[in-house]
């Protein structure tokens, strides 16, 4: 049995459904019609204690959602969900105490006071004792680097330093689990990084077990080598990110700057689009070799410019989404 | 408990970053306090007598009223609970291994105690030095003085009970207003608040007895005046505590009831 342990989990939320417009809005006041949206159906995976775990996927894919059952929040329609042996939604209070949750889109920080005020708050709500507080506590400011912030209103507070903030009073009370859910949205990149080390880190000294969403591959990429996608409420793919990769590494992306006009066919190209000023292609380097198709290329064209590229993270996941069709 | 303790405390701490909104605060209850008794003073004055409650009785109450308004009125809402559910931020709350029931209650309690204790002072010196019979004035005996006490913490918490069923059905509904509000009013209405029950026709007064609302405020106003005797009032209190214990369990199962059924805002 594995530590977190998610079999066919499945809920579904009714929407009413409304046209816009003064008459429509009248009508739907008499007579309201619903429709329903699976966000999450079937979902099924098992997670071992210790793991970093990128669960990704568009927008409306079904990640928060899941996120909230795992976490307790919400009520799945269908499903079975066991964490360290517990079921969040029923035996919720409990549960909680071992997980930390970041919604990195939502505040548990009191926006009028200072967040350490917040931290006391939590201190009690926890039940943490005054030494492990303390230790936490200063453990935090110096690794989040919160210092100097930590006795300002939290209103005052720019989104990365509150990020910050959010993300040590998340974990307070040592939680074995940890629910982040876009913890670097409207981050910038020093702040980023320093957040990534920083999960990289309390992964490796506490195995914390870290569940994550992010739409910022290269979070996902530094931080975990497993993860889920999630595509219309499915599983699409769980496992090895490096093998997700290799499988369409082999794919180099070239893009040329010509005034002229490029008519080329040959194995090995898989696709070629007409840009701005010039052409993108794409090429498959076990039939065509980048020099091979270059050099047929120079034959046909003046070529002002050239662009190669590796698959990028970032396009492998539009490919994924592409070639999954959601 | 620490922890219900330690939200009481933030929201007093919150509370008090607000000093300008503790001074207007006092400044309109002043103003209310002065509408209110002016309206009752001219019908003393053009009336045959027949009235229910002596006018320095009815002015003491009507201070009170005002010094402890926040305490009392259905009408004083906490904006913070209600953006919780629309924005979303509930999640946050879901994630606490505490019971969400009584966690909601001690953030109301809180509000309400940080509101008054900023605010009821200083009126109530004030009031005590104007003029006869419009003056605030001590309570009728030390006993009374007592079961006031008893009574208006009772009634705080009842009040209390019944403001933290508004956000636990918008739990659902989403939107606080429409039915609330015209609850809202009602209840504030019978509680005596607008005009103190011993005023009202008999088929009100008869009706309000069934009703959770005079034992907020008006039960403890009138033992501090003397309008309702000990005996009485030790009564009215088992009532209090009658409606305090109905109306928390009914609270306490509807929020399991719809925690169940929750959805959270905007993703």
């Amino acid at each position: 049995m594995s530590f977190i342990e998610v079999k066919q989990i499945s809920k579904t939320f009714k929407l009413a459904k409304k046209k816009s417009g003064l008459l429509e809005a009248f009508k739907s006041f008499f007579k309201r019609e619903y429709f329903y949206v699976k966000a999450v159906s079937d979902v099924s995976f098992s997670i071992e204690k210790g793991e970093i775990v990128g669960y990704i996927g568009p927008n409306g894919a079904g990640k928060s959602t899941t996120i909230k059952i795992l976490s307790g929040i919400l009520n799945p329609d269908s499903g079975e969900c066991i964490i360290d042996g517990l079921v969040p939604w029923q035996n919720r209070r409990e549960f909680v105490r071992k997980i930390g949750v970041v919604f990195g889109q939502r505040s548990q920080l009191w926006w009028d006071i200072p967040t350490e005020d917040t931290f006391l708050l939590l201190k009690d709500i926890y039940d943490i004792p005054d030494f492990e507080y303390q230790k936490n506590k200063e453990d935090l400011i110096d690794k989040l680097n919160l210092k100097d912030i930590i006795n300002i209103p939290v209103r005052q507070l720019s989104l990365g330093q509150r990020m910050r903030c959010e993300i040590a009073a998340s974990l307070l009370h040592n939680p074995e689990i940890l629910f982040l859910d876009e913890p670097t949205i409207g981050l910038d990149a020093v702040s980023k990084q320093l957040v990534r080390d920083f999960i990289k880190r309390l992964n490796k000294e506490k195995k914390t077990t870290i569940i994550l969403t992010s739409h910022d591959m290269s979070d996902i990429t530094s931080l975990s080598k497993r993860i889920i996608l999630i595509g219309k409420g499915r599983v699409l793919y769980d496992g090895n990110l490096k093998k997700l990769k290799n499988k369409y590494e082999d794919e180099k992306y070239i893009s040329i700057k010509t005034k002229e006009k490029l008519d080329l066919k040959c194995t090995g190209l898989k696709s070629k689009k007409k840009s701005v000023d010039g052409y993108d292609l794409v090429i498959d380097t076990k039939v065509i070799s980048i020099s091979d198709i270059l050099n047929k290329i120079s034959k046909r064209v003046k070529i002002d410019d050239v662009d190669i590229e590796n698959e990028s993270i970032d396009n492998l996941i539009v490919k994924l989404y592409e070639d999954y069709k959601i | 408990m620490r922890a219900y303790y330690t939200y009481f405390k933030l929201k007093f701490i919150t509370g008090l970053q607000y000093r300008a909104a503790a001074w207007a605060g006092i400044a309109t209850q002043f103003f209310f306090g002065f509408v209110y008794i002016m309206v009752f003073y001219a019908f003393y004055k053009s009336g045959s007598g027949n009235l229910p409650m002596e006018i320095s009785k009815l002015c003491t109450y009507l201070w009170l009223n005002q010094a402890l308004l926040s305490l009392v009125t259905q009408f004083y809402r906490d904006r913070e609970l209600f953006n919780l559910i629309r924005s979303g931020n509930l999640c946050y709350e879901f994630a606490r291994p505490k019971n969400l029931y009584f966690m909601w209650y001690f953030k109301l309690l809180g509000q309400r105690y940080a509101n008054v204790v900023l605010r009821f002072l200083p009126l109530l010196l004030v009031t005590s030095f104007l003029p006869k019979p419009l003056n605030f004035t001590f309570p009728v005996s030390f006993n009374a003085f007592i079961l006031f006490l008893i009574a208006l913490l009772i009634g705080s918490f009842l009040v209390v009970a019944l403001s933290v069923l508004y956000p636990i059905i918008s739990l659902l509904t989403m939107n606080e207003k429409g039915i609330v509000n015209i609850f809202v009013v009602v209840a504030d209405l019978l509680s005596g608040i607008v005009i103190p029950i011993p005023f009202f026709p008999s088929f009100l007064k008869n009706i309000s007895k069934f009703l959770p609302f005079q034992y907020i405020s008006d039960l403890s106003f009138r033992i501090y005046v003397g309008d309702i005797g000990i005996y009485n009032g030790l009564i009215g209190i088992l009532i209090q505590i009658f409606w305090l214990i109905l109306v928390i369990i009914i609270g306490y199962f509807l929020m399991k009831h719809n925690m169940k059924r929750v959805v959270v805002q905007g993703g």
